[in-house]
């Protein structure tokens, strides 16, 4: 269950980001927030040969307090004992758009495959918003298909 | 909170309305706030949704629309209000009202004209047969002419896309704002390409439309503005009305996802389309009135059962796309038959031309002309429209006569012609020369188009022959000549041409050398007479002066 969607522009300021406990939104603003750095890392990491999908997904992060996240390249993520594991993970589209979901790993039903197909409704979403001629790219993203696309993208992982 | 009783309400209601129209509790953006109070009053469309507390929705087109968690539209109530207590209000009217369509139907177009008219369209209360009870959001016809018009303003192609930014700047003219006209784009743009089709524009313009007149926006496209049924459910143009064909071409574009791209073949035949595809019959129902279009509306009815029997956001796009090489086939086998029916039967290849037995007179006038200013060369241009015909036969004649006759005395030949046209009235010099380039340019002829000439041709020639004489006996005033040629040309008309033109070529330089010749024998006789004539004087002269002197010596003897 998602309980947190970023989508971060190219200059790390974010275009939409929800999250379903809202009273915890600013922290998971600051989470995005710093899973940014990983994400970046990893972007220049990969080098520029990467045009593949599977270079998209960055997978899990890395790892913080309350939530695990698991960094796509590098060790082995660092389980936290913590109850609520909230797993973060990224995504990089081709024009350097981010998208940052973090998952409430307590349903750890939640395969890396299921990450990958919601990012992947995650990009289609947001290639439809960008279809929209009223949308100039670096606007918030109200889109309400997009929303409720995000939306069910809550309910149905939880 | 108002929101909690309407999601009860609502979710109760979805039990009781029979073709759902449940309302999800969604917030809108602000967009739609301020319109809250007007929109009691006015019915608003009910898009089917799924949710998840109610039962799905019976009514075939489904939307791109998430069902929302009741607590999710908690979440957001305190950020932005909720929209859903007009839809209730109006809920209930849905169901009363969904049989009778008439009533309710009659306040919202009442509203739109007022905006429409701003438009500067003028909208009627009608109320189309339709299984939705949604008024509001259903296209008249004269607003479907409207949007039509506007789309081809922008784009003449009915069958073609819109751009996004042209459509932007078109609907930015609506003085909305920018996050209504993006929500306006999101729903009307079913396949999210960027490009309005005509149904698509059709919608977003309603919306529009609708907006500006107070309604708010619906959660998702309703669905009388759904591609499919504005494709298939609008009803067809009068006949009388003289946007027929316009109207005519447009409804055919309105089905647009399976007619693209055959629209864009037929797009260049579009005034040769409308006698044609009268001729097509349709099976739809509902384009009764409308037969003419083309085959490839049958065939997109046909896709269009399906398309509305299936789920509409994802499957949408697919059957659209699946219908669309379908009809593309059929439509442009219908067409193609159609056009080839429309199509006059290919002229007639141009009959051969025969041989102007009549006409060999006039060609020769014309060669006349043309030969008249050339000189003595070898080989004169033929004139330009001469038929060939009566020229071999003339040459054969001249050659039968120099073969039978004269073959041993070409000379003869010759200086007949040369006689013949010696005696010609005036210039002697010029006529000669006329003739015997006449006698040049009509053999010069027969060989440049043998091809022409034909065996059968031979025995008309002999008469247009002795025309041919006959002018140039006229001109020539020698009517010995033309009546010994007659006889030879009648005698000769069975002779091939290709050894008479080998012939011709001969006589031709015999006939030159004549011709000189003559002409030098000409000159000297006239300088001789000349001459002559003045001795002559001279002689005279001197004898009226003897007679003078004789005269005047008689008087003194004769006394």
């Amino acid at each position: 269950m998602a309980v947190c969607v970023a989508v971060i522009a190219k200059e790390n300021y974010p275009l939409y980001i929800r999250s379903i406990p809202t009273e915890n939104e600013l922290k998971f603003h600051y989470m995005v927030h710093t899973s940014l750095d990983v994400v970046d890392e990893k972007i220049s990491a990969m080098g520029k040969a990467l045009v593949d999908q599977r270079e998209l997904y960055l997978g899990l992060l890395y790892p913080t307090e309350d939530y695990k996240v698991y960094p796509s390249h590098q060790s082995p993520c660092v389980e936290s004992t913590f109850p609520n594991q909230l797993c973060r993970y990224g995504y990089v589209t081709n024009s350097k758009v981010k998208f940052v979901m973090v998952v409430d790993s307590s349903n750890t039903a939640l395969r890396d495959n299921e990450i990958r197909s919601m990012f992947r409704k995650l990009h289609n979403s947001y290639t439809d918003v960008m279809c929209n001629p009223f949308y100039n790219p670096g606007d918030r993203i109200h889109s309400r298909a997009f929303d409720s696309m995000v939306t069910s993208m809550m309910i149905q992982v939880c | 909170m108002m929101s909690k009783t309407d999601a009860e309400i609502r979710f109760g209601n979805p039990a009781e309305l029979h073709g759902t129209k449940v309302q999800i509790p969604y917030l809108i953006t602000e967009k739609n706030t301020f319109k809250r109070m007007d929109d009691e009053d006015k019915q608003e469309t009910q898009s089917p949704t799924m949710s998840p507390l109610a039962s799905p929705p019976s009514s075939p087109p489904h939307y791109q629309r998430v069902p929302l968690s009741h607590g999710y539209s908690k979440l957001r109530s305190s950020t932005e209000q909720m929209h859903p207590a007009p839809y209730e209000a109006r809920q209930p009217l849905v169901q009363p009202e969904g049989p009778s369509s008439g009533a309710p139907g009659a306040k919202p177009p009442r509203h739109k004209a007022s905006l429409i008219r701003s438009f500067s369209v003028e909208r009627e209360p009608h109320d189309n047969s339709s299984n939705y009870p949604d008024e509001p959001w259903r296209i008249t016809e004269e607003q479907r002419e409207y949007y039509v018009n506007q789309f081809r303003s922008l784009q003449p192609d009915p069958s073609s896309f819109i751009s996004g930014s042209v459509a932007k700047n078109f609907f930015t003219k609506s003085k909305l704002s920018i996050p209504e006209l993006s929500y306006i784009w999101e729903l009307s743009d079913a396949d999210c390409d960027g490009a309005l089709t005509l149904p698509e524009f059709c919608a977003a313009f309603h919306l529009i439309v609708a907006r500006k007149n107070g309604y708010p926006l619906p959660e998702g496209l309703p669905p009388t503005l759904q591609p499919e049924y504005l494709q298939a459910a609008f009803p067809k143009p009068k006949r009388e009305c003289t946007l027929f064909d316009s109207y005519s071409e447009s409804m055919p574009a309105n089905q647009q996802p399976r007619d693209l791209n055959r629209m864009e073949k037929l797009s260049i035949k579009d005034t040769a389309d409308f006698p044609v595809p009268t001729q097509d019959v349709t099976s739809d129902d509902k384009q009764e009135q409308n037969k003419t279009r083309l085959a490839l509306k049958s065939t997109a009815d046909e896709a269009l059962p399906k398309d509305m029997s299936e789920d509409p956001a994802t499957s949408k796009d697919s059957n659209s796309l699946k219908a669309r090489p379908r009809s593309r086939s059929y439509s442009s086998t219908s067409i193609e038959e159609a056009m080839k029916r429309g199509e006059d039967p290919p002229t007639p290849p141009p009959r051969p031309q025969k041989t102007h037995s009549r006409a060999s007179s006039l060609d020769l006038n014309k060669v006349f002309q043309p030969s008249v200013p050339a000189t003595k060369s070898g080989l004169l241009p033929p004139p330009p429209a001469l038929p060939p015909r009566p020229c071999p036969s003339q040459i054969s004649h001249h050659n039968v006569n120099s073969e039978r006759s004269a073959h041993p005395k070409p000379p003869t030949q010759l200086p007949n012609y040369g006689d013949f046209r010696l005696q010609k009235q005036s210039e002697q010099v010029s006529e000669a020369e006329i003739h015997p380039q006449l006698n040049r340019a009509p053999s010069q002829v027969a060989e440049s188009s043998p091809t022409k000439k034909d065996i059968p041709h031979s025995q008309p020639p002999s008469k247009p022959i002795r025309r041919k004489f006959r002018p140039e006996n006229s001109a020539t005033e020698s009517q010995e000549p033309p009546s010994t040629v007659g006889g030879p040309v009648s005698a000769a008309s069975g002779k091939p041409h290709a050894a008479v033109q080998k012939q011709s070529s001969k006589q031709k330089k015999a006939i030159q050398t004549a011709i000189r010749k003559n002409k030098e024998a000409n000159a000297v006789l006239a300088r001789l007479n000349s001459e002559l004539q003045q001795q002559l004087k001279e002689v005279h002269q001197e004898r009226i002066a003897l007679e003078n002197q004789l005269e005047q010596l008689r008087p003194v003897t004769v006394l």
